[in-house]
């Protein structure tokens, strides 16, 4: 009987309701964060403990060439790909907010790439960049354009066009039905009403779609701009890294100092490093595009 | 309400030509583009050796289609026992994850106990802690904890990311059931528990199942603690299976590669194509907030 | 300033057609109202007029230049949506003004219109709000207002006070036919509401199921409706149909009860007719026919019975104050009644 009034009470009740998540996010999300930044400041190698060396991983870092590079390669990376992703992405879904025939059907293939596992569909692209068997560099040599094939994955800036150019295949399906979705939210009035006051189609887009759909382009793209910085699965499975660390991220590099070059002290500080960019790139997309004062309250019905 | 029964606006004022140019042309380009490297994965998968590495033949057809390349993958490689590793952790985990999520979701949405909205908000930042920044401390507590190179390191560890989005996703569901059916059964004497699985879950069914779908992907998807906390090849995972063991040396066996990736996308796909409208409404879901 | 004049026009979403061959001219500086219940076509025919829904057939012209292929900022109207359709990230000021600043209008005459026009509507202290801080009468009036500053040659009206309540209704209805009276632009206005129509309309274009049923002035249309239709439409409470034979003199309506004859022209002896009696056209009168009183409901002004008259439910209305019980026995006398052929629904007497 008491046990069960004790039950009842909300305070208890949704503490014990929030136990099992709790304690697998404390254990395996909050305690490892905090262990990583520890890390960070030791000589942690694979096999054994490490000791404090202060900030002597972050002096190594900074000083080293690659380990720059890779901070480079990650904003250049994120950068190009977020703004190709929105540009891409947002054009894609006026294209589908239109009146087509099978809808449903384009959409949902719009989502394959997102959907299927990103190693996976890296494979082939892995494939389709080969320098000897690339399909699109056989195109082009029979459409007479080059006659060498490309090595896509061979040369530094090549790669990292490469690279983006995947990332960006994977990315625009999620940015395009997200901003679709948000496109629907609209009312059709509102256009009906402006193309009545004398709005060209690009002046309807500029003055209701663009204002409208402000605050779903922040949420969108914030988690885009973060999915993208702390991307691993593309960069590994194309270039480990490579050529000459042109295409190293901040996370793959990590990982190649930390597990097969067990230097976990050291890649932990890189991991950390990632921590202050990813902050200020989530803020600056938030916030930037923040909802204005017009969206708090009800909405025009 | 306005009496219209439908509606195709002012389409019409642009014709038909022009509109092949604005819109028909550009989305067939962008569906040729999405589409093409699925187009490839299926071409290289079903081409003989000889067909993929010669150069005069015309590379988007295949004059004999061949099985060679999933005979190898299925009998001589560990691809079904990696199969089997990676429907278990995803399924597992899932389960795990929509466990604890739906508990958390309703207490923080529901129950409304003392500092719910700021655990809701940390869930919501928990969410947004990559994997690629965790997985090295995590590499050394599942060593410590004895689990390296086993499914249930990654069992454990994938809740992680999975439990966030499925209670966030919760959370928003919850929200559109009306609270006056909970204050009616609470009147009628129910306790919170009975509320929880007579009313609510079968209430959220379709929230539930956009979840469980999108958890099942993410797992499926996962790369970086697959590679990190496994190393021995009977315990690997689809992804990392193939991309790490189809390589022998220099040599790129293609033909296994493409067949073991698109083999590997199949599940996904299959389920998705079942479930489409679940997926967008999860996606769309999570980013309307 | 124009006439707006509709020939045959047609409307099918793929293969249903929703507009059957509408023929209606409206005058310069016309109220019209296209009235009708749900699904009859109305809104539909507006956004045709706007140039909102392509015209599957038939013509629109506004003055004298057919626009069935002119896109709606070329057609110089302006609409008033029935969920306002205000631009929610523009202030009161910029949603006035928004269609002259596409046009390219100078400042100071952009100006000195959205001054007057927030003038007639009393809009000028919420400039600086935005439409989710204001009420519905309110953004109802912005709406107006933006519609105002385009000086169109005709207004175009959707439903606009449907979503308000029913007080508000009543007191914008009178703005908006004062507006009316003060610019006297050509104005096109829908609603389901037949008082709306009968308060505000010069002439009601009272539509049904894609059709036109009849067109006229609010009092043509209560004293000679065409139809069925029209006559069970327009006023309230509806007219009372009964069915009955001619009779000699008179129509007999069950149960021994005779209806005076009261048509001015000669119908066969014993044709089934529909006879209809507005409820404010019973009297309660020694010499009427008998009938039991099932519910009174005072209203103040006047006094509505519901009653039960040779089995069938009837609606009376009259002035003077009855303290009339459920169940008891009273007489109505039907001073105008009207004769209806029960196949085709057309007016016979």
């Amino acid at each position: 009987m008491i046990l069960s009034r004790f039950f009842d009470n909300r305070n208890i009740l949704g503490l014990s309701f929030m136990l099992p998540a709790a304690a697998l996010l404390l254990i395996f999300l909050t305690y490892p964060l905090g262990l990583g930044t520890w890390l960070g400041f030791t000589d942690a190698k694979i096999g054994r403990g490490g000791d404090w060396i202060g900030l002597d991983n972050f002096e190594f870092l900074i000083g080293d060439s690659v380990a720059r590079l890779s901070l480079f390669n990650t904003l250049f990376y994120t950068v190009v790909a977020s703004v190709l992703k929105f540009i891409l992405g947002l054009y894609l879904a006026l294209l589908l907010n239109r009146h087509l025939p099978f809808k449903s059907f384009i959409r949902a293939i719009v989502l394959l790439p997102f959907i299927v596992p990103t190693a996976l569909s890296a494979i082939a692209f892995w494939w389709i960049y080969d320098s000897q068997f690339s399909v699109v560099s056989w195109t082009l040599t029979k459409m007479g354009f080059i006659d060498r094939y490309i090595d896509f994955l061979g040369e530094p800036w090549l790669a990292r066009l490469s690279v983006i150019a995947a990332n960006i295949w994977r990315g625009v399906p999620f940015v395009a039905i997200s901003l679709l979705a948000g496109l629907q939210t609209i009312p059709p009035s509102l256009y009906e009403a402006a193309s009545i006051d004398g709005a060209t189609p690009w002046q309807q887009f500029w003055n209701v779609t663009l204002p409208m759909l402000t605050p779903i382009i922040a949420v969108v793209m914030t988690f885009s701009v973060l999915f993208t910085f702390t991307d691993f699965q593309l960069i590994y499975v194309l270039t480990r890294g490579g050529p000459l660390n042109a295409t190293h991220l901040m996370a793959t590099l990590s990982f190649q100092r930390g597990i097969p070059g067990g230097a976990l002290g050291e890649g932990a500080a890189l991991a950390t490093l990632m921590v202050p960019f990813l902050l200020a790139a989530i803020l600056f997309s938030y916030f930037g595009l923040q909802r204005r004062a017009w969206q708090q309250g009800a909405a025009d019905k | 309400m306005s009496d219209k029964p439908d509606t195709t606006g002012m389409e019409y004022l642009q014709s038909l030509p022009r509109r092949w140019v604005t819109v028909y042309a550009p989305l067939g380009v962008f569906l040729f583009v999405l589409l093409f490297p699925f187009y490839w994965m299926v071409m290289t998968s079903f081409k003989s050796n000889e067909e993929l590495v010669s150069r005069a033949a015309n590379p988007f057809w295949i004059v004999h289609p061949t099985l060679a390349h999933f005979e190898k993958l299925l009998f001589h490689t560990e691809y079904p026992q990696w199969l089997w590793n990676t429907i278990l952790i995803s399924v597992v985990s899932t389960f795990i994850s929509l466990f604890a999520a739906v508990l958390a979701a309703y207490a923080i949405e529901r129950l409304r106990f003392k500092g719910a909205r700021q655990v809701g908000l940390s869930i919501f930042f928990a969410y947004l802690v990559p994997p690629s920044i965790l997985f090295i401390p995590l590499a050394l507590i599942v060593f410590k904890l004895g689990l390296f190179d086993t499914t249930w390191a990654l069992i454990l560890t994938y809740p992680t990311f999975l439990i966030p989005f499925c209670t966030w996703l919760l959370m928003g569901y919850f929200r559109t059931i009306p609270f006056e059916l909970e204050e009616c059964a609470l009147i009628d004497g129910a306790t919170r528990w009975q509320i929880l699985v007579k009313i609510m879950l079968p209430l959220a069914v379709p929230g539930l199942i956009s979840a469980g779908i999108f958890a099942f992907t993410l797992s499926w998807n996962e790369f970086i603690y697959a590679l990190t906390f496994i190393s021995s090849s009977e315990n690997k995972t689809v992804p990392v299976g193939v991309i790490t063991e189809l390589v022998e040396g220099d040599v790129y066996h293609w033909g296994s590669l493409m067949a073991g990736a698109l083999l590997g996308s199949l599940p996904v796909a299959i389920l998705y194509s079942f479930f489409v409208e679940y997926y967008v409404s999860g996606m769309t879901g999570a980013v309307k907030e | 300033m124009a006439v707006v004049t509709l020939s045959a026009v047609r409307k099918s979403f793929g293969s249903t057609e929703v507009v059957h061959g509408v023929d209606v001219s409206i005058a310069d500086g016309e109220f019209c109202v296209l009235v009708g219940p749900s699904g009859c076509g109305k809104s539909t025919l507006l956004r045709m007029i706007a140039g909102l829904e392509e015209i599957s057939g038939g013509e629109v012209r506004i003055g004298s230049r057919v626009v069935n292929n002119v896109a709606p900022k070329e057609r110089d109207i302006a609409m008033v949506f029935q969920n306002y359709a205000l631009y929610p990230h523009m202030t009161v000021y910029d949603n006035m003004a928004f269609s002259l600043k596409l046009a390219g209008v100078a400042a100071k005459e952009l100006r000195a219109r959205v001054d007057e026009a927030a003038q007639i509507l009393g809009l000028t202290e919420y400039f600086q709000r935005y439409p989710r801080q204001l009420s519905g009468g309110q953004r109802q009036r912005v709406a107006m207002g933006r519609a105002i500053v385009r000086k169109p040659q005709v207004f175009l009206f959707d439903e606009p006070l449907s979503n308000l309540d029913a007080k508000l209704r009543v007191s914008m209805r009178t703005e908006i036919k004062a507006l009316h009276q003060r610019l006297k632009t050509t104005s096109v206005y829908v609603t389901h509401d037949q008082i709306e129509a009968m308060t505000m309309a010069d002439r009601i274009v009272v539509m049904n199921g894609g059709r036109v049923e009849q067109i006229g002035s609010p009092l043509e249309l209560y004293d000679n409706p065409a139809n069925l239709f029209v006559a069970g439409f327009i006023g309230s409470p509806a007219m009372n149909f009964l069915p009955g034979k001619v009779n000699g003199d008179g129509i007999g309506i069950g149960s021994n009860i005779n209806l005076p004859n009261q048509a001015r022209n000669e119908i066969e002896q014993g044709r089934d007719v529909l006879i209809g009696v507005r409820p404010e056209h019973l009297a309660v009168s020694d010499d009427g026919v008998p009938a039991e009183v099932v519910i009174v409901e005072p209203t103040g002004a006047d006094t509505q019975i519901f009653c039960k008259l040779a089995g069938k439910d009837v609606t009376a209305v009259v002035r003077e104050r009855h303290a009339f019980h459920p169940g008891e026995a009273v007489r109505l006398k039907p001073e105008l009644t009207y004769l209806f052929d029960p196949a085709s629904g057309a007016r016979i007497a």
